[in-house]
Protein backbone atom coordinates (compact mmCIF):
# COMPACT_ATOMS: atom_id res chain seq x y z
CA UNK A 1 0.00 0.00 0.00
CA UNK A 2 1.13 3.24 -1.09
CA UNK A 3 2.82 5.25 2.12
CA UNK A 4 1.24 9.22 2.50
CA UNK A 5 4.25 10.03 0.71
CA UNK A 6 4.57 8.08 -1.81
CA UNK A 7 0.86 9.25 -2.71
CA UNK A 8 1.99 12.73 -2.10
CA UNK A 9 4.56 12.10 -4.65
CA UNK A 10 3.05 10.67 -7.65
CA UNK A 11 -0.25 13.30 -7.05
CA UNK A 12 2.37 15.96 -8.11
CA UNK A 13 1.08 17.73 -11.65
CA UNK A 14 4.97 15.91 -12.75
CA UNK A 15 3.77 12.89 -12.11
CA UNK A 16 0.82 10.44 -12.88
CA UNK A 17 -2.02 11.21 -10.53
CA UNK A 18 -2.98 7.78 -8.57
CA UNK A 19 -6.57 6.54 -8.94
CA UNK A 20 -8.15 5.35 -5.44
CA UNK A 21 -8.67 1.65 -5.82
CA UNK A 22 -11.55 0.18 -3.86
CA UNK A 23 -10.18 -2.98 -1.37
CA UNK A 24 -10.72 -5.61 -3.91
CA UNK A 25 -8.58 -4.08 -6.33
CA UNK A 26 -5.70 -3.37 -3.67
CA UNK A 27 -6.10 -7.19 -2.78
CA UNK A 28 -5.11 -7.78 -5.85
CA UNK A 29 -2.24 -5.77 -6.44
CA UNK A 30 -0.93 -7.48 -2.64
CA UNK A 31 -1.46 -10.33 -4.54
CA UNK A 32 0.59 -9.48 -7.23
CA UNK A 33 3.38 -7.84 -5.86
CA UNK A 34 4.07 -11.24 -3.49
CA UNK A 35 4.23 -13.06 -6.93
CA UNK A 36 6.95 -10.83 -7.95
CA UNK A 37 8.25 -11.44 -4.94
CA UNK A 38 8.67 -14.84 -4.92
CA UNK A 39 9.49 -14.88 -9.10
CA UNK A 40 12.30 -12.61 -8.20
CA UNK A 41 14.10 -14.56 -4.98
CA UNK A 42 13.51 -17.21 -7.57
CA UNK A 43 15.62 -15.59 -9.85
CA UNK A 44 18.24 -14.23 -7.94
CA UNK A 45 18.34 -18.17 -6.88
CA UNK A 46 19.47 -19.15 -10.36
CA UNK A 47 22.34 -16.05 -10.53
CA UNK A 48 23.92 -17.90 -7.87
CA UNK A 49 23.42 -21.56 -9.12
CA UNK A 50 27.42 -20.84 -10.22
CA UNK A 51 30.00 -21.41 -7.67
CA UNK A 52 30.18 -17.65 -6.17
CA UNK A 53 33.01 -17.85 -4.20
CA UNK A 54 34.99 -18.86 -7.02
CA UNK A 55 33.39 -15.68 -9.08
CA UNK A 56 33.91 -13.28 -6.29
CA UNK A 57 37.43 -14.18 -6.07
CA UNK A 58 37.81 -14.20 -9.83
CA UNK A 59 36.79 -10.47 -9.85
CA UNK A 60 39.81 -8.58 -9.97
CA UNK A 61 39.99 -5.12 -12.12
CA UNK A 62 43.09 -2.95 -12.21
CA UNK A 63 42.13 0.11 -10.65
CA UNK A 64 41.10 2.86 -13.24
CA UNK A 65 40.21 6.39 -12.63
CA UNK B 1 15.61 28.77 -21.28
CA UNK B 2 19.50 28.03 -19.21
CA UNK B 3 21.60 26.01 -21.18
CA UNK B 4 24.31 23.63 -20.00
CA UNK B 5 26.32 20.55 -21.38
CA UNK B 6 26.13 17.46 -19.14
CA UNK B 7 27.97 14.33 -20.05
CA UNK B 8 28.87 11.32 -18.35
CA UNK B 9 31.61 9.13 -18.28
CA UNK B 10 31.01 5.26 -17.35
CA UNK B 11 34.14 2.64 -16.30
CA UNK B 12 32.62 -0.77 -16.69
CA UNK B 13 34.30 -3.61 -14.58
CA UNK B 14 34.01 -6.92 -16.68
CA UNK B 15 35.33 -10.47 -16.05
CA UNK B 16 34.57 -13.54 -18.45
CA UNK B 17 33.74 -16.29 -16.86
CA UNK B 18 34.83 -19.34 -18.70
CA UNK B 19 31.42 -22.39 -19.09
CA UNK B 20 32.10 -25.68 -16.66
CA UNK B 21 35.90 -24.72 -17.12
CA UNK B 22 36.04 -27.00 -20.09
CA UNK B 23 37.52 -24.29 -21.83
CA UNK B 24 40.28 -21.54 -21.43
CA UNK B 25 40.31 -18.83 -19.36
CA UNK B 26 40.37 -15.33 -21.16
CA UNK B 27 42.57 -12.22 -19.17
CA UNK B 28 40.37 -9.30 -18.59
CA UNK B 29 42.36 -7.38 -21.83
CA UNK B 30 41.51 -10.43 -24.09
CA UNK B 31 37.67 -10.41 -23.02
CA UNK B 32 37.85 -6.27 -23.64
CA UNK B 33 39.86 -6.96 -27.06
CA UNK B 34 37.11 -9.02 -28.00
CA UNK B 35 34.43 -6.59 -26.74
CA UNK B 36 36.23 -3.78 -29.38
CA UNK B 37 36.68 -6.23 -32.35
CA UNK B 38 33.75 -5.60 -33.84
CA UNK B 39 33.81 -1.65 -33.95
CA UNK B 40 37.00 -1.08 -34.36
CA UNK B 41 37.88 -3.06 -37.39
CA UNK B 42 40.98 -1.36 -39.38
CA UNK B 43 42.11 0.98 -36.67
CA UNK B 44 44.80 0.53 -34.48
CA UNK B 45 43.41 1.49 -31.16
CA UNK B 46 40.55 0.73 -28.99
CA UNK B 47 39.26 4.53 -29.14
CA UNK B 48 36.22 5.37 -31.53
CA UNK B 49 33.28 7.57 -31.87
CA UNK B 50 29.77 6.53 -32.28
CA UNK B 51 27.08 7.61 -34.29
CA UNK B 52 25.14 8.55 -31.61
CA UNK B 53 28.13 10.97 -31.26
CA UNK B 54 29.16 8.95 -28.44
CA UNK B 55 32.79 7.51 -28.08
CA UNK B 56 33.70 4.63 -27.06
CA UNK B 57 37.24 3.60 -25.81
CA UNK B 58 39.80 1.15 -23.66
CA UNK B 59 40.38 3.42 -20.24
CA UNK B 60 43.58 3.32 -17.73
CA UNK B 61 43.28 -0.08 -16.16
CA UNK B 62 41.48 -2.04 -19.34
CA UNK B 63 37.94 -0.57 -18.42
CA UNK B 64 35.66 -0.17 -21.58
CA UNK B 65 34.80 3.24 -20.71
CA UNK B 66 31.81 4.93 -22.59
CA UNK B 67 31.35 8.64 -22.95
CA UNK B 68 27.70 10.03 -23.63
CA UNK B 69 27.97 13.09 -26.41
CA UNK B 70 27.18 16.36 -25.13
CA UNK B 71 23.66 16.59 -23.70
CA UNK B 72 21.92 20.08 -22.96
CA UNK B 73 19.17 18.27 -21.27
CA UNK B 74 19.10 16.04 -18.28
CA UNK B 75 16.23 13.64 -19.30
CA UNK B 76 18.54 13.41 -22.86
CA UNK B 77 21.56 12.81 -20.86
CA UNK B 78 19.62 9.81 -18.69
CA UNK B 79 18.37 8.22 -22.47
CA UNK B 80 22.28 8.49 -23.51
CA UNK B 81 23.75 7.02 -20.41
CA UNK B 82 21.32 4.02 -20.71
CA UNK B 83 21.81 3.61 -24.87
CA UNK B 84 25.83 3.02 -23.29
CA UNK B 85 25.00 0.29 -21.34
CA UNK B 86 22.87 -1.41 -24.53
CA UNK B 87 25.59 -0.72 -26.88
CA UNK B 88 28.56 -2.79 -24.24
CA UNK B 89 25.80 -5.01 -23.86
CA UNK B 90 25.31 -5.88 -27.55
CA UNK B 91 29.41 -5.99 -27.99
CA UNK B 92 29.23 -8.26 -25.14
CA UNK B 93 27.04 -10.71 -26.83
CA UNK B 94 29.13 -10.01 -29.86
CA UNK B 95 32.46 -10.79 -28.85
CA UNK B 96 31.04 -14.12 -27.05
CA UNK B 97 29.42 -15.29 -30.37
CA UNK B 98 33.63 -14.55 -31.50
CA UNK B 99 35.51 -16.35 -28.72
CA UNK B 100 33.14 -19.27 -29.11
CA UNK B 101 34.51 -19.22 -32.78
CA UNK B 102 38.20 -19.50 -31.42
CA UNK B 103 37.72 -22.14 -28.76
CA UNK B 104 36.38 -19.77 -25.68
CA UNK B 105 33.30 -20.78 -24.16
CA UNK B 106 32.05 -18.73 -21.42
CA UNK B 107 30.19 -15.85 -20.51
CA UNK B 108 30.74 -12.01 -20.17
CA UNK B 109 29.79 -10.03 -17.02
CA UNK B 110 29.58 -6.39 -17.09
CA UNK B 111 29.47 -4.13 -14.51
CA UNK B 112 28.27 -0.70 -14.40
CA UNK B 113 29.82 -0.38 -10.46
CA UNK B 114 32.73 1.53 -8.82
CA UNK B 115 34.42 -1.85 -6.93
CA UNK B 116 36.75 -4.78 -7.81
CA UNK B 117 36.54 -7.89 -5.02
CA UNK B 118 39.73 -6.55 -3.54
CA UNK B 119 38.94 -2.61 -3.46
CA UNK B 120 40.24 -1.63 -7.03
CA UNK B 121 38.10 1.40 -7.97
CA UNK B 122 36.71 2.70 -11.21
CA UNK B 123 34.76 5.72 -11.92
CA UNK B 124 31.42 7.64 -13.42
CA UNK B 125 32.92 10.88 -13.83
CA UNK B 126 30.01 13.82 -14.58
CA UNK B 127 30.84 16.96 -17.31
CA UNK B 128 29.58 20.05 -16.98
CA UNK B 129 30.44 22.78 -18.95
CA UNK B 130 30.52 26.40 -17.42
CA UNK B 131 31.13 30.06 -18.26
CA UNK B 132 34.44 30.71 -17.03
CA UNK B 133 34.44 34.03 -15.70
CA UNK B 134 31.09 34.17 -13.95
CA UNK B 135 32.99 32.71 -11.00
CA UNK B 136 36.21 31.43 -9.69
CA UNK B 137 37.63 28.03 -8.80
CA UNK B 138 37.92 28.52 -5.63
CA UNK B 139 34.57 30.23 -4.95
CA UNK B 140 33.59 27.19 -6.81
CA UNK B 141 34.89 24.63 -5.34
CA UNK B 142 34.28 25.88 -1.99
CA UNK B 143 30.88 26.07 -2.38
CA UNK B 144 30.50 22.49 -4.10
CA UNK B 145 32.48 20.34 -1.13
CA UNK B 146 29.47 20.29 1.44
CA UNK B 147 27.34 19.56 -1.33
CA UNK B 148 28.97 16.55 -2.95
CA UNK B 149 30.03 15.29 0.61
CA UNK B 150 25.85 15.14 1.30
CA UNK B 151 24.42 14.55 -1.92
CA UNK B 152 25.34 10.48 -1.76
CA UNK B 153 22.73 9.59 0.72
CA UNK B 154 20.13 10.10 -2.86
CA UNK B 155 23.11 9.50 -5.79
CA UNK B 156 25.07 6.61 -3.99
CA UNK B 157 24.85 3.07 -5.33
CA UNK B 158 25.58 0.70 -1.95
CA UNK B 159 28.15 -1.53 -0.94
CA UNK B 160 27.89 -4.38 1.42
CA UNK B 161 30.71 -4.33 3.80
CA UNK B 162 31.69 -7.21 6.35
CA UNK B 163 28.88 -7.42 8.66
CA UNK B 164 31.12 -6.52 11.87
CA UNK B 165 31.87 -3.12 9.99
CA UNK B 166 28.22 -2.43 9.86
CA UNK B 167 27.05 -5.17 6.69
CA UNK B 168 25.91 -1.77 4.17
CA UNK B 169 27.26 1.51 3.43
CA UNK B 170 25.45 3.98 1.21
CA UNK B 171 28.22 4.87 -1.26
CA UNK B 172 30.79 2.63 -3.59
CA UNK B 173 33.24 5.52 -3.81
CA UNK B 174 32.95 7.76 -0.50
CA UNK B 175 36.18 5.78 1.09
CA UNK B 176 38.06 5.79 -2.11
CA UNK B 177 38.04 10.03 -1.99
CA UNK B 178 41.33 11.26 0.52
CA UNK B 179 41.21 14.94 -0.28
CA UNK B 180 39.42 17.79 -0.96
CA UNK B 181 40.74 19.16 -4.01
CA UNK B 182 42.85 17.21 -6.19
CA UNK B 183 44.23 16.64 -9.60
CA UNK B 184 44.69 13.27 -9.20
CA UNK B 185 41.57 10.55 -10.40
CA UNK B 186 44.05 7.10 -9.97
CA UNK B 187 45.31 7.85 -6.44
CA UNK B 188 44.58 10.67 -3.99
CA UNK B 189 41.25 11.39 -5.24
CA UNK B 190 39.61 14.50 -4.58
CA UNK B 191 35.75 15.35 -3.72
CA UNK B 192 36.74 18.53 -6.19
CA UNK B 193 38.62 17.26 -9.42
CA UNK B 194 40.54 19.97 -11.08
CA UNK B 195 40.99 18.44 -14.20
CA UNK B 196 39.83 21.37 -16.70
CA UNK B 197 39.62 20.59 -20.22
CA UNK B 198 36.50 22.56 -21.98
CA UNK B 199 37.09 20.73 -25.34
CA UNK B 200 35.86 23.97 -26.71
CA UNK B 201 37.16 27.39 -26.18
CA UNK B 202 39.09 27.88 -23.24
CA UNK B 203 38.70 31.86 -22.69
CA UNK B 204 35.10 30.95 -22.77
CA UNK B 205 34.40 28.01 -20.91
CA UNK B 206 35.72 25.28 -18.43
CA UNK B 207 34.60 22.11 -18.16
CA UNK B 208 33.95 20.84 -14.18
CA UNK B 209 34.73 17.14 -13.80
CA UNK B 210 33.46 15.27 -10.80
CA UNK B 211 34.63 12.22 -9.94
CA UNK B 212 33.61 11.51 -6.76
CA UNK B 213 30.25 9.95 -7.71
CA UNK B 214 28.94 6.59 -8.12
CA UNK B 215 27.58 4.48 -11.09
CA UNK B 216 24.07 4.72 -11.12
CA UNK B 217 21.85 1.94 -12.58
CA UNK B 218 18.62 3.70 -11.54
CA UNK B 219 17.32 6.45 -13.81
CA UNK B 220 15.72 8.12 -11.15
CA UNK B 221 19.17 8.16 -9.25
CA UNK B 222 21.24 9.61 -12.45
CA UNK B 223 18.24 11.98 -13.20
CA UNK B 224 18.53 13.88 -9.60
CA UNK B 225 22.20 13.71 -9.46
CA UNK B 226 22.90 15.45 -12.34
CA UNK B 227 20.11 17.86 -12.31
CA UNK B 228 20.68 18.97 -8.55
CA UNK B 229 24.33 19.48 -9.50
CA UNK B 230 23.23 21.47 -12.50
CA UNK B 231 20.86 23.65 -10.20
CA UNK B 232 24.05 24.48 -7.75
CA UNK B 233 26.05 25.26 -10.42
CA UNK B 234 23.68 27.54 -11.61
CA UNK B 235 23.38 29.36 -8.08
CA UNK B 236 27.03 29.36 -7.91
CA UNK B 237 27.36 31.11 -11.15
CA UNK B 238 24.76 33.71 -10.36
CA UNK B 239 26.44 34.13 -6.69
CA UNK B 240 23.56 33.53 -5.49
CA UNK B 241 24.83 30.99 -2.74
CA UNK B 242 27.11 31.77 0.38
CA UNK B 243 29.47 30.34 2.19
CA UNK B 244 27.67 28.99 5.21
CA UNK B 245 27.72 25.19 4.43
CA UNK B 246 31.76 24.85 4.88
CA UNK B 247 32.59 21.87 6.98
CA UNK B 248 34.90 21.03 9.53
CA UNK B 249 36.40 18.29 7.93
CA UNK B 250 34.94 16.81 4.34
CA UNK B 251 36.92 14.21 3.74
CA UNK B 252 36.12 12.45 7.27
CA UNK B 253 32.20 13.94 6.77
CA UNK B 254 32.06 11.92 3.43
CA UNK B 255 33.08 8.52 5.04
CA UNK B 256 31.09 8.73 7.65
CA UNK B 257 27.87 9.89 5.94
CA UNK B 258 28.66 6.71 3.23
CA UNK B 259 28.65 4.62 6.38
CA UNK B 260 24.80 5.72 8.16
CA UNK B 261 22.42 4.04 6.65
CA UNK B 262 19.80 5.83 8.71
CA UNK B 263 20.91 9.31 7.47
CA UNK B 264 20.81 10.55 10.84
CA UNK B 265 24.69 11.49 11.88
CA UNK B 266 25.71 14.49 12.31
CA UNK B 267 28.64 16.68 10.93
CA UNK B 268 30.28 19.39 12.32
CA UNK B 269 30.72 22.61 9.96
CA UNK B 270 33.32 25.17 10.38
CA UNK B 271 30.89 27.63 11.91
CA UNK B 272 30.60 25.00 14.75
CA UNK B 273 26.73 24.11 13.57
CA UNK B 274 26.19 20.12 13.67
CA UNK B 275 24.07 19.03 10.66
CA UNK B 276 22.72 15.71 9.29
CA UNK B 277 23.31 15.25 5.93
CA UNK B 278 19.28 15.26 5.35
CA UNK B 279 19.24 18.86 7.27
CA UNK B 280 21.92 19.90 4.65
CA UNK B 281 20.33 19.14 1.63
CA UNK B 282 17.35 20.65 2.65
CA UNK B 283 19.34 23.83 2.95
CA UNK B 284 20.50 23.61 0.01
CA UNK B 285 16.86 22.26 -1.86
CA UNK B 286 15.20 25.66 0.11
CA UNK B 287 18.46 27.77 -1.39
CA UNK B 288 17.54 26.24 -4.81
CA UNK B 289 13.66 27.06 -3.72
CA UNK B 290 14.15 30.89 -3.26
CA UNK B 291 16.81 31.10 -6.45
CA UNK B 292 13.86 29.79 -8.75
CA UNK B 293 11.58 32.61 -7.70
CA UNK B 294 13.45 34.88 -9.23
CA UNK B 295 16.09 32.94 -11.84
CA UNK B 296 14.20 31.14 -14.95
CA UNK B 297 12.69 27.90 -14.93
CA UNK B 298 12.03 25.39 -17.12
CA UNK B 299 9.73 21.73 -16.95
CA UNK B 300 12.77 19.78 -16.44
CA UNK B 301 14.08 22.06 -13.53
CA UNK B 302 10.89 21.87 -11.96
CA UNK B 303 10.65 18.15 -12.28
CA UNK B 304 14.19 17.77 -10.34
CA UNK B 305 12.96 20.23 -7.72
CA UNK B 306 9.32 18.39 -7.40
CA UNK B 307 11.66 14.59 -6.99
CA UNK B 308 14.50 16.82 -4.47
CA UNK B 309 11.83 17.13 -2.30
CA UNK B 310 9.48 14.30 -2.48
CA UNK B 311 12.92 12.43 -1.70
CA UNK B 312 14.51 14.20 1.06
CA UNK B 313 11.27 14.39 2.98
CA UNK B 314 11.20 9.94 3.02
CA UNK B 315 15.04 10.22 3.83
CA UNK B 316 13.90 12.45 6.74
CA UNK B 317 11.39 10.37 7.44
CA UNK B 318 12.45 6.37 6.53
CA UNK B 319 14.93 6.23 3.92
CA UNK B 320 13.53 2.64 3.08
CA UNK B 321 10.61 4.55 1.03
CA UNK B 322 12.94 4.81 -1.47
CA UNK B 323 12.90 1.52 -3.06
CA UNK B 324 11.75 2.26 -5.98
CA UNK B 325 14.05 5.18 -6.93
CA UNK B 326 17.42 5.01 -5.10
CA UNK B 327 19.90 2.23 -5.97
CA UNK B 328 21.72 2.52 -2.36
CA UNK B 329 18.01 1.56 -1.25
CA UNK B 330 16.77 -0.71 -4.31
CA UNK B 331 19.95 -2.91 -4.03
CA UNK B 332 19.57 -2.94 -0.04
CA UNK B 333 15.63 -3.84 0.03
CA UNK B 334 16.43 -6.65 -2.72
CA UNK B 335 19.71 -8.37 -0.81
CA UNK B 336 18.40 -8.05 2.64
CA UNK B 337 14.77 -9.72 1.08
CA UNK B 338 16.93 -12.04 -0.30
CA UNK B 339 18.96 -12.60 2.89
CA UNK B 340 15.65 -13.11 5.09
CA UNK B 341 14.09 -15.34 2.64
CA UNK B 342 17.27 -17.47 2.37
CA UNK B 343 18.55 -17.35 5.43
CA UNK B 344 21.78 -16.21 4.27
CA UNK B 345 24.76 -14.43 6.13
CA UNK B 346 25.78 -10.83 5.18
CA UNK B 347 29.68 -12.38 4.95
CA UNK B 348 28.84 -15.08 2.56
CA UNK B 349 30.34 -15.36 -0.95
CA UNK B 350 26.47 -15.32 -2.25
CA UNK B 351 26.01 -12.09 -0.82
CA UNK B 352 29.26 -10.06 -1.97
CA UNK B 353 28.40 -12.04 -5.44
CA UNK B 354 24.90 -10.54 -5.52
CA UNK B 355 26.16 -6.69 -4.75
CA UNK B 356 28.26 -7.32 -8.24
CA UNK B 357 25.40 -8.53 -9.82
CA UNK B 358 23.02 -5.88 -9.33
CA UNK B 359 24.96 -3.98 -11.26
CA UNK B 360 25.49 -6.44 -14.16
CA UNK B 361 24.16 -4.58 -17.14
CA UNK B 362 22.53 -7.26 -19.21
CA UNK B 363 18.94 -7.27 -18.86
CA UNK B 364 18.29 -11.17 -18.24
CA UNK B 365 20.91 -11.20 -15.11
CA UNK B 366 21.20 -7.69 -13.42
CA UNK B 367 19.09 -7.89 -9.79
CA UNK B 368 18.59 -4.12 -11.11
CA UNK B 369 17.27 -5.11 -14.13
CA UNK B 370 15.11 -8.27 -12.72
CA UNK B 371 13.50 -5.81 -10.65
CA UNK B 372 12.79 -3.05 -13.46
CA UNK B 373 11.39 -5.77 -15.68
CA UNK B 374 8.55 -6.32 -13.08
CA UNK B 375 7.96 -2.36 -12.85
CA UNK B 376 9.59 -2.45 -9.12
CA UNK B 377 11.54 0.93 -10.30
CA UNK B 378 10.56 4.49 -11.06
CA UNK B 379 11.52 5.31 -14.66
CA UNK B 380 12.20 8.59 -15.89
CA UNK B 381 12.64 7.55 -19.64
CA UNK B 382 11.32 4.72 -21.41
CA UNK B 383 12.60 2.18 -23.35
CA UNK B 384 11.93 3.80 -27.34
CA UNK B 385 13.76 7.03 -26.04
CA UNK B 386 16.79 4.58 -25.34
CA UNK B 387 16.51 2.99 -28.50
CA UNK B 388 16.92 6.25 -30.02
CA UNK B 389 19.53 7.48 -28.47
CA UNK B 390 22.38 4.21 -29.34
CA UNK B 391 21.39 5.52 -32.91
CA UNK B 392 20.74 9.41 -32.91
CA UNK B 393 22.55 12.15 -31.09
CA UNK B 394 21.10 15.37 -29.22
CA UNK B 395 19.66 17.71 -31.54
CA UNK B 396 20.89 20.69 -30.37
CA UNK B 397 24.41 20.56 -29.34
CA UNK B 398 27.81 19.63 -31.60
CA UNK B 399 26.82 16.16 -31.12
CA UNK B 400 24.50 16.22 -33.90
CA UNK B 401 26.98 17.44 -36.53
CA UNK B 402 29.68 14.63 -34.81
CA UNK B 403 27.43 12.01 -35.66
CA UNK B 404 26.38 12.98 -39.12
CA UNK B 405 30.39 12.66 -39.87
CA UNK B 406 30.15 9.21 -38.42
CA UNK B 407 27.39 8.23 -40.14
CA UNK B 408 29.04 9.03 -43.38
CA UNK B 409 32.15 7.48 -42.20
CA UNK B 410 30.53 4.22 -41.19
CA UNK B 411 28.85 4.14 -44.76
CA UNK B 412 32.38 4.50 -46.55
CA UNK B 413 31.29 7.65 -47.53
CA UNK B 414 34.32 10.21 -46.11
CA UNK B 415 37.58 9.00 -43.91
CA UNK B 416 37.80 11.70 -41.24
CA UNK B 417 39.73 11.96 -37.97
CA UNK B 418 36.88 12.90 -35.21
CA UNK B 419 37.57 14.22 -31.62
CA UNK B 420 35.53 16.21 -29.22
CA UNK B 421 35.77 19.54 -30.86
CA UNK B 422 36.64 18.71 -34.67
CA UNK B 423 36.20 16.52 -37.46
CA UNK B 424 39.37 16.15 -39.90
CA UNK B 425 38.51 15.56 -43.39
CA UNK B 426 40.91 13.54 -45.29
CA UNK B 427 41.38 13.07 -49.16
CA UNK B 428 40.17 14.33 -51.21
CA UNK B 429 38.40 17.05 -49.27
CA UNK B 430 40.92 17.74 -47.13
CA UNK B 431 38.89 20.22 -44.59
CA UNK B 432 39.66 20.62 -40.80
CA UNK B 433 36.25 21.75 -38.55
CA UNK B 434 36.81 22.75 -35.38
CA UNK B 435 34.00 23.55 -32.86
CA UNK B 436 34.67 25.79 -29.74
CA UNK B 437 31.33 26.25 -28.62
CA UNK B 438 29.32 22.75 -27.79
CA UNK B 439 26.41 24.26 -27.47
CA UNK B 440 26.27 24.41 -30.87
CA UNK B 441 24.69 21.80 -32.94
CA UNK B 442 25.75 23.04 -36.66
CA UNK B 443 28.76 25.10 -38.23
CA UNK B 444 27.86 26.29 -41.17
CA UNK B 445 30.28 25.75 -43.63
CA UNK B 446 30.67 22.24 -42.30
CA UNK B 447 26.72 21.42 -42.47
CA UNK B 448 26.99 22.44 -46.55
CA UNK B 449 30.01 19.83 -46.79
CA UNK B 450 27.62 17.36 -45.19
CA UNK B 451 24.72 18.12 -47.68
CA UNK B 452 27.09 18.04 -50.72
CA UNK B 453 28.07 14.23 -49.96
Amino acid sequence: MPSEKQQEYRDHPANETAEIQPDSELKENVDELTEDLDALLDEIDEILEEDSEEFVENYIQRGGQ
Amino acid sequence: MHRRIYGLETEYGIICTPEKNRSKKLTVQNVVMYLFREIISGRMYPDVFLENGARFYQDIGCHPEYATPECDDIIELVAHDKAGERIVTRLATTAERRMRADGFRGKISIFKNNLDTVGNTYGCHENYLMEREKVSFRQLASQLIPFFVTRQIYSGAGKVKRSDQGFYEISQRAQHIREEISIATTTARGIINTRDEPHADREKYRRLHVIVGDSNMSEFSTFLKIGTTGIILRMIEDHFINERFALRNSVQAIHEISEDIACKRLIELENGKRLSAVELQWQYFECAKRYLEQAESDPTTDEVMARWEYVMTCLEDDPMQLERELDWVIKRKWLETYVNHRSLNWDSAEVRRLDLEYHNIRHDEGIFYKAEKRGLTERIIDDAQIRHAMHAPPERTRAKFRGRFIKLVNNGKVLCGVNWSYIQLYEPYQKLYLSTDPLEPEFEEASRMIYSI
